[in-house]
């Protein structure tokens, strides 16, 4: 077992984890943070996104031993005092889903796309989404989703330190 | 899917990383950024006893200017390596490839250092290397010593880094001013390219004067493209200027064949693809 300190949705954690376990299998079922989902477990879909350290990972292809130290942020971090986070909000108005087993990875991902470039042309919004995909073939409102968040204003940064501090 | 068991030393300099391979040998594997490793590990594989994560070593990450060389950090993400301003103005073609390589959240995770010392001959580092004169820098108990990328790549996944060693960073060759463009070839998004090539092209008014082309996927390692090199020298940025010169792309390779295309399949796509690298990095259009 090895020790592992960090941070996850603004609170500190500490265990001693097995080496070979995944960072989505510790946020899964050692915090019980079960929004993040496992989708293809091969690394390809990105249901399992989450923030390590301020950019976007496939939590299934993390060990927990590499996220020592870090700054973990969940889809279950990013709403703030019940506020649901802009592209939350987006997601739901243009009804960004169909069977909405993706949309955590998706949400997680247009945060980090909408922090980079926040004013994304249609083909930035596919090609940042890349790492994710929708097997219900969603795409057209998940882009419009998007767009939509941009439009809000929703490039501000969930409060990762903001949730430290808190 | 969960790895075997392993254990697992995260140590904070090469030196007490080097101690750690040489203490456990062949039993132990290198963690860079993971995004290889990893799959592999989950899907059993491998099954390392020892592995040995490199990421909390500070001084393998980052980009730096030496003078005649842009030189990575091995443990420098894509991520930053694609934005690096450095990296853009000397060793262009660089920066192209890493736009597309895998995904964004691949490529905040994975290594520059990582991704070639993985050696996958459909990987989209390989080629830029070889094609730019990339020179790597091998640490082991004995020092440190530079293999050139033309010895660096021996096989499929085998480098020239030995058991005992670690890549602890890469040369690339300025090449200031050179139009620089990787043309991928994918039938899904994110995904290896059935074949990609890396060109890069100095030009004399509209003339090209030199060329480096790499191609990716046309053999277990990456392949230079000499004789495209060769006949590209003179001739005009122009389509009917190039289209002789990439119809040489395929001499000498001897690509795969598989589930994505025969390798007749991926002779003609090198031409095809050559052609279309070379005038986007001469600024022309074909």
């Amino acid at each position: 077992m090895v020790r592992i300190n960090l941070t996850v949705d603004g609170a500190r954690v500490a265990d001693d984890v097995e080496p070979r376990m995944l960072l989505v299998h510790y946020l899964r079922e050692k915090l019980g943070k079960t929004g993040t989902v496992v989708g293809c477990d091969t690394s390809n879909c990105g249901a399992c996104t989450v923030h390590l350290d301020g950019t976007s990972v496939k939590s299934c292809n993390v060990l927990a031993v590499q996220a020592d130290g870090g700054e973990v942020t969940t889809i279950e971090g990013l709403a703030q005092d019940g506020q649901l986070h802009p592209v939350q909000e987006a997601f739901r108005e243009c009804h960004g889903l169909q069977c909405g087993y993706c949309t955590p990875g998706m949400i997680m991902q247009s945060v980090d796309l909408l922090k980079d470039n926040p004013n994304p042309s249609e083909e930035e919004i596919r090609l940042g989404l890349e790492g994710n995909l929708c097997r219900c073939t969603g795409y057209h409102n998940i882009v419009r989703a998007v767009q939509h968040a941009a439009g809000a204003g929703a490039s501000q940064v969930p409060g990762q330190t903001e949730a430290v501090q808190a | 899917m969960i790895p075997a068991q392993f254990d697992y030393l995260a140590p904070t300099t090469v030196e007490e990383a080097l101690a750690a391979l040489a203490q456990h040998g062949d039993e132990a594997k290198i963690l860079a950024g993971g995004q290889s490793l990893l799959p592999v590990l989950r899907m059993r594989l491998n099954a390392p006893e020892m592995v040995i994560d490199l990421g909390k070593i500070t001084s393998l990450r980052g980009v730096r200017d030496d003078g005649d060389a842009i030189v990575v950090g091995a443990m420098t993400q894509h991520s930053v390596v694609g934005s690096d301003p450095l990296v853009a103005e000397h060793a262009a073609l660089v920066s192209k490839a890493v736009e597309h390589l895998a995904d964004v959240q691949i490529r905040h995770r994975g290594t520059f250092g990582g991704a070639l010392a993985h050696a996958d001959p459909a990987g989209d580092l390989g080629a830029p290397a070889l094609a730019l004169g990339a020179q790597f820098v091998i640490q082991g108990p004995g020092g440190t010593r530079t293999v050139p990328a033309e010895e660096f790549f021996v096989d499929l996944f085998e480098t020239a880094i030995g058991e005992d060693e670690i890549l602890t960073e890469v040369r690339l060759p300025k090449h200031t001013g050179w139009g620089a463009h990787y043309e991928k070839f994918v039938r899904v998004a994110h995904q290896w390219p059935i074949v990609a090539v890396a060109a890069a092209v100095r030009l004399e008014g509209g003339t090209i004067a030199e060329a480096r082309v790499g191609l990716t996927n046309m053999g277990n390692t990456p392949v230079r493209a000499h004789a495209v090199e060769q006949a590209l020298v003179g001739q005009p940025a122009t389509p009917d200027g190039v289209r002789d010169a990439a119809a040489r792309a395929a001499e000498g390779t001897n690509p795969p064949s598989d589930l994505n295309g025969d390798a007749d399949y991926r002779r003609h796509l090198a031409t095809v693809l050559t052609r279309r690298a070379v005038l986007t990095a001469a600024g022309a259009t074909g």
